[in-house]
This record gives structure tokens, C-alpha cells and sequence, in this order.
């Protein structure tokens, strides 16, 4: 199956919940609300037609302009895309879905984001979704063990957001 | 009769044609250190994959007497900082060198190790050098150097062995005397020398960089030129 078949079966599905965006180059995606991430998932990965059985990738894209000249001509408002690449072994085609989450919850910038965990449907998420965590502080909930997994446990901020300054210092180490 | 257990005759005569060697402590201790180097088998990244080459029998590291490579920091001489050291491993790094017996001595292999790499810009996980970590004797800059480079290395290490001086060192003539009066304190040094606690050259190297953005001693300017380092707040 194509994107377009994949993406209608969803529709007929789940109606307007589900944002299509074609891409003329690359990759086509569909976007789907944080919170029917996990019912999608699943009619994704168990519908007999789709069987998107197997999770290739989840990372994550920080859109965060810190460009001042650029930033008249940027469109978009600041924003984290969780981006989830699905592939099925049998059936020969791939699937990408996006979730748009804003880059903290809270007006203070103290809270992450949050987002229910796929490591139910995909095993394979577990890691993946730890490093997204890791790297651009996206929580995700009914995870079963969410901590960072590349940088140390008492690291401060999420190396890979884009307005992330590196520390001068770390445990006497200088940074620098 | 065994002259070695002959008391009565001097054991030294007529011995020399059967091998005897004559040498001094110092230089027998700096002989054995530094013809059984023994590094510990601690790779981290890519300059690992040399090391192990320059360890096979192409290379052959083994000549040089540092072919032993072992497992445990507690029994090895030498450490080989072969990669990309990253904050996170930096406190296993420092563990290992602790765990290690005196006399011990540190390589940095590769740019990562020398300074940071090509992380050394943008890399926010890399340590900008290991000697901010622990001491370092010789540095190999490459990436990754060649194994003739890390056998240049471990050369350059046993000369280091080599200078070791077990002696202290001996007070020295006051300069800012005349010619005459310093031939006279240099006369009267040599026939009443002091010794005193300070060594030749056995002391390990302090890291050049003192873990701090800026160490104590850049603080007050030597020279003119030193003034333009950023003052402390």
C-alpha cells in the first residue's frame, strides 16, 4: 500500500483526527493528536491491511528560531514534532506519523512536555523514547523507565533543543 | 667450591668473566620500568582499533616490552587513553587511574584525548581533553594516529622512565655574585653540597589545565600581553 491508501484507511477511520500533509519531496506524514497517539498506534500496528508491525525510528525535530534576523520571515510558532517512522516486514510499505507538542507545558518553562509512550505497542520505543527524552526533554507517560539513557543521570537541560547552552562546568571538569 | 658462597675470599674477583654486571639502583629500576610497561586493555573509541593493531604482531608493541596488556588497572603500569572521552565516562576514567599502582603513567592517543577533537566546538558531551581528567605524560595528536605513532609514543614514554632520578638534588650557587665570588660559592658548593628534599625529575606532571575555567595563576598577569585574559567577577 501507498501513503495515500494508508492515510485514507486511517480517515475512514478516525475521520478528522487525522491531519494529512503531503510532501512533495520525501516523505508524506500524517499528523495525529497527543492523545489518540496510542489508539492510532494500535490500529495501526494491528489492522490487517496496514500491519505497521515494525518501529524504525522515534526522534524528535526542536522548531525553535534563535536566528533574530530570521525570525520575521519564520512562519511557524515554536514547537517540538515527535516524528515516529513505521515500517511493515510483510506487506512492504512504511508510514510516518507526527505529533506536534508545544516546547514546555507551563508559561514558567519549569515543565516538559508530555506525551503517552508506544513502548506498549513497539517494544523498541522504549530506548528511542528515552533518548528523545534524553536529548530534547519529551517526556512520555506509562513509560516503564524514564530516565536518560546517553548523557549522566544529573546532566542539566536537553542537549539537542536548540536554545541549549552547554554548562562551564561539570563535576571539576570545565567544560570550555 | 661455589665462590658466591666462600666467605673468605673477596666475591668480586676474577668474576667479571663470568657476567657480572655492575650498575646503579637507579638505573636498573629505570631499566626494568621501563622494559615492562604494562598498559591496561581500555579502549574507548576508534584509536582503539589502532592500538590493538599496533599490539599485533605487524606492529608488534610487544618489542618495546609493552605487549602485556592487561585487564585489571591493578595491575598495569600504563594507561592508554585510546578515544573519545565523554563526561560521562571522565569519572570512570579518573576511577581507573586511581585504581592503578605508582609508579603510573598516562598516553593520550588521538585528537579527542589531546584537546576534544572535532568535539571540541559543538560536542556538548565531549571532555576537552582527558588532561582535564587525569595527568598525562605524552600526548599522540592524529585521528587516529598511526600505530607507528603510538610505538613513537611508548618510546618517548621510556624516555621519560629513563630520566627518572632517585637522587635529590643539590643546592645551587647563588647567581646574582660576582664571576669571582661565584667561582668561590661554586668552589664551596661543590665541597659542602646540601642536599635537599627537592628531586630531579621524578615528579609526575600536574595537568596543564587545573580543571577551572581559569587557574589561580592566570589571574595575575606575568607579562603584558596576559592582561588580556578575562578578569574574574
Amino acid at each position: 500500500m501507498n501513503f495515500s491508501e494508508i492515510s485514507d484507511t486511517l480517515i475512514t477511520h478516525f475521520g478528522d483526527l487525522v491531519l494529512l500533509h503531503k510532501a512533495e519531496v520525501g516523505d508524506s506524514w500524517v499528523e495525529i493528536p497527543k492523545d489518540k497517539l496510542l489508539e492510532v498506534g494500535r490500529f495501526l500496528k494491528e489492522n490487517p491491511q496496514l500491519q505497521l508491525t515494525y518501529l524504525n525510528s522515534v526522534t524528535a525535530v526542536d522548531y525553535l528560531q534563535t536566528d533574530p534576523k530570521k525570525l520575521k520571515r519564520t512562519s511557524w510558532e515554536p514547537h517540538i514534532k515527535v516524528v515516529y517512522h513505521l515500517s511493515s516486514l510483510f506487506l512492504k510499505h512504511t508510514f510516518v506519523i507526527k505529533v506536534t507538542l508545544p516546547r514546555w507545558s507551563d508559561e514558567e518553562q519549569n515543565r516538559l512536555p508530555s506525551l503517552p509512550s508506544v513502548s506498549s505497542l513497539w517494544s523498541t520505543a522504549d530506548w528511542q523514547e528515552r533518548e528523545v527524552f534524553d536529548l530534547y526533554g519529551v517526556e512520555f507517560t506509562g513509560h516503564p523507565d524514564m530516565r536518560r539513557i546517553l548523557c549522566p543521570d544529573d546532566w542539566a537541560g536537553h542537549p539537542l533543543r536548540k536554545d541549549y547552552t552547554p554548562p562551564q562546568e561539570y563535576e571539576g571538569i570545565r567544560c570550555h | 667450591m661455589n665462590p658466591a658462597h666462600d666467605t673468605t675470599t673477596p666475591w668480586i674477583e676474577g668474576r667479571f668473566e663470568e657476567n657480572v654486571l655492575l650498575t646503579t639502583i637507579e638505573e636498573a629500576t629505570n631499566w626494568a620500568r621501563q622494559s615492562s610497561i604494562w598498559p591496561m586493555t581500555f579502549g574507548l573509541a576508534c584509536c582503539a582499533i589502532e592500538m590493538m593493531a599496533t599490539m599485533s604482531p605487524r606492529y608488534d608493541l610487544e618489542r618495546f616490552g609493552a605487549g602485556a596488556f592487561r585487564a585489571s588497572p591493578r595491575q598495569s603500569d600504563l594507561m592508554i587513553v585510546a578515544g573519545t572521552v565523554t563526561y560521562k565516562m571522565a569519572s570512570r576514567v579518573r576511577k581507573l587511574y586511581h585504581q592503578m599502582p605508582d609508579p603510573k603513567y598516562v598516553i593520550a592517543m588521538g585528537a579527542c584525548t589531546v584537546g576534544g577533537g572535532p568535539y571540541f566546538k559543538w560536542g556538548y558531551h565531549v571532555v576537552k581533553g582527558v588532561d582535564l581528567v587525569v595527568p598525562v605524560d605524552v600526548y599522540i595528536p592524529g585521528c587516529p594516529p598511526r600505530p607507528e605513532a603510538l610505538l613513537e609514543g611508548v618510546m618517548r614514554l621510556q624516555d621519560k622512565m629513563q630520566a627518572h632520578r632517585l637522587a635529590k638534588k643539590k643546592e645551587r650557587a647563588s647567581k646574582s655574585k660576582g664571576w669571582l665570588r661565584q667561582i668561590g660559592q661554586g668552589l664551596k658548593s661543590f665541597t659542602r653540597a646540601k642536599r635537599t628534599d627537592q628531586k630531579v625529575s621524578d615528579e609526575l606532571p600536574i595537568p596543564h589545565h587545573s580543571g577551572y575555567a581559569y587557574s589561580p595563576e592566570e589571574q595575575t598577569p606575568k607579562f603584558d600581553h596576559h592582561l588580556y585574559l578575562p578578569k574574574k567577577k
